[in-house]
């Protein structure tokens, strides 16, 4: 790697004259210092505005704190007691247990129909996978509480498209039906806008993917009489490999994470039983003023996260030293 | 090798079936926002807005605080992503070409940095900015909408900072130019479309954000957009005309620069990928 390039350093090192000769300017330390100093602004707003909320974050967990200890300025240390409760909690494991399913399923919904997509789009014509690019970009764009108010609307009990469909297709239970009723048809709501939302990061991507497979590797495989399916598991997935458990971690983080969503759509209601993690985090601490309760919550939740995160960063730094 | 007549139909209709499942939604918000209010509340959908109507983008434009919140929003979006480029692009220089101790363990802070789960700090977040006694106020929003997008800037512009071959560098330096001159004058302008490309993610990340304005700047007028968006049903009822027109004025700018940005960003995506 350049070691031309550690030049860069002269330039911000101290006591360097503007027009010297390159061989002048290479005082040795300012050459050391010039990458750190280069990084100190970013690792410095990294380590005050994400390291110290998370560290205000785990300290608020032992604290008890309320709205009478929040106006009146109280610091109460209640050591492991917010734990305690949290973790005694039914309601907790009950959240938690809904937010792992939560995930899976979307996630496996997304993995699979995105994979469906990526593969339809490798075997369309030039304009018929023009068209369905455009047509995923557009839906990739959208932000999200626009698509949530969107997808309230077609979801409306009185007015909304989808129930005016199924009315129309048979089920005619449906012309009224209330969406955001029950905990499932909420789930099903909501699921339906992440996957819409998320399959076109998907699908793009493994398409771009599949364009980097080489063709001779699929003439090979017919030439030995593979069917379709065969050609994907012995070709399109292994080589995709790496791609699809990135991809599968990310979606999981995300969908883990997702907020406006299902907060936008009904609050997490009703009677909070849609609410996941970060929902009932959010609830908790900054919804019933129970702060502390709420901080530890989300103690709770980042652990969860980082083991998922860790497992991810393995595989990417596996492949980032493959590259290096 | 030539496929059978069925066989060449079938992806092609189920393409055009899912393109317009996909693009539907979106069509519906705008559908929706140019019709006028008998064609929204009838008992069988209007599919085409004929008698096309500017009456509720009237409404959503003329709603309390609508300009202000948008001037906020456009604020906090472009010091936010102008920052995190800066900063990000000092940053990325050093990663991508530059070779020193702790390199490695700078890169996975940024890595960790970008999965950092924002929507669950916001109760300490809270409690910071309150201290700070700054609750309500655009620089708080700024300062953390930066750093929501920085880690990916870093780490995608590394991508494109590497792509620029070192050569051109060295022959500005030898016809005269110093170090910053040779940066400034032969490498940036290169990196010009790696730039708008990741700005794309910062502007929809900002753009979009959505829990830490709920929390922090609750005061009418002090917020952003998304904020009015999710508010402006419980203000405006059953006015479904008035939401989506609300809903279209706040997607159009992301749905404008995706667009346009959008093939620049994925190559560059897929190549800061291939590139490590």
């Amino acid at each position: 790697m350049a070691v031309q390039l550690d030049e860069a350093a002269a330039d911000t090192g101290p006591g360097t004259g503007p027009d010297g000769a390159p061989a002048a300017r290479r005082g040795p330390g300012g050459r050391r210092a010039a990458p750190y100093l280069l990084l100190l602004p970013a690792l410095l707003a990294t380590a005050v505005f994400l390291g110290w909320p998370l560290v205000r974050n785990l300290v608020l967990s032992f604290q008890n704190l309320n709205m009478k200890e929040l106006i009146q300025h109280l610091t109460d240390w209640r050591g492991p007691g917010n734990y305690q409760e949290v973790l005694g909690s039914e309601q907790f494991w009950r959240v938690t247990g809904r937010t792992i399913v939560f995930t899976a399923v979307n996630v496996v919904l997304i993995m699979l129909l995105g994979t469906l997509l990526g593969l339809l789009l490798a075997r369309l014509g030039k304009t018929m996978r023009l068209v369905l690019s455009a047509a995923l970009v557009l839906a990739w764009a959208m932000p999200s509480i626009a698509a949530t108010t969107v997808f309230q609307w077609l979801f409306d009990s009185r007015y909304g498209v989808v129930n005016w469909v199924l009315d129309h297709l048979g089920g005619h239970g449906m012309a009224r039906y209330d969406w955001v009723g029950t905990q499932l048809s909420t789930f099903f709501v909501i699921t339906v806008l992440i996957v819409w939302q998320s399959l076109p990061f998907v699908a793009l991507n493994l398409y771009a993917a599949t364009t980097t497979i080489p063709k001779e590797l699929y003439e090979a495989a017919r030439m030995d009489g593979a069917g379709t399916w065969k050609v994907f598991t012995s070709v399109t997935f292994p080589f995709l490999r790496p791609f699809f458990m990135a991809t599968t971690f990310l979606e999981v983080i995300w969908v883990f994470k997702a907020f406006p969503q299902i907060f936008a759509i009904n609050q997490g209601g009703p009677d909070r039983l849609t609410e996941t993690l970060p929902i009932y985090a959010f609830t908790e601490g900054v919804g019933n003023l129970h702060f502390g309760m709420g901080a530890a919550i989300s103690v709770l939740t980042i652990a969860v996260l980082l083991v998922l995160t860790a497992y991810y960063l393995r595989l990417t730094l596996k492949q980032e030293e493959d590259a290096l | 090798m030539k496929r059978s007549l069925a066989g060449r139909i079938w992806p092609n209709a189920t393409a055009a079936v899912l393109a317009l499942g996909f693009v539907f939604p979106v069509y519906w918000m705008f559908a929706t926002a140019f019709k006028p209010t008998r064609d929204i509340l009838s008992e069988n959908p209007v599919w085409f807005p004929l008698h096309a109507t500017l009456d509720h983008f009237t409404t959503a434009v003329n709603a309390p605080n609508f300009w202000r919140l948008a001037g906020n929003s456009v604020l906090v979006t472009v010091a936010a992503v102008g920052l995190s480029l800066v900063v990000g692009l000092c940053g990325s220089f050093a990663i991508a070409r530059m070779r020193f101790k702790g390199r490695k363990g700078i890169l996975l802070t940024f890595m960790v940095a970008q999965m950092a789960p924002w929507e669950v700090m916001v109760i300490s977040i809270y409690l910071i900015v309150r201290d700070a006694d700054l609750l309500n106020s655009l620089l708080p929003l700024t300062v953390f909408y930066m750093l929501m997008v920085l880690p990916f800037t870093l780490l995608t512009l590394r991508g494109y900072v590497a792509a620029v071959p070192k050569e051109l560098e060295e022959s500005a330096m030898v016809d005269g130019c110093s170090r910053r001159q040779a940066f400034v004058r032969v490498v940036l302008p290169l990196l010009a479309p790696g730039l708008m490309a990741t700005s794309l993610f910062g502007f929809i990340t900002a753009w979009n954000e959505f829990p830490l304005v709920l929390v922090l700047n609750k005061e009418p007028g002090a917020g952003t957009l998304p904020l009015w968006l999710s508010q402006f049903q419980t203000q405006f009822g059953n006015d479904w005309g008035a939401t989506m027109a609300a809903a279209s004025l706040f997607a159009l700018p992301i749905l404008i620069l995706f667009l346009i940005l959008q093939r620049k960003a994925v190559g560059g995506l897929t190549s800061g990928a291939v590139k490590g």
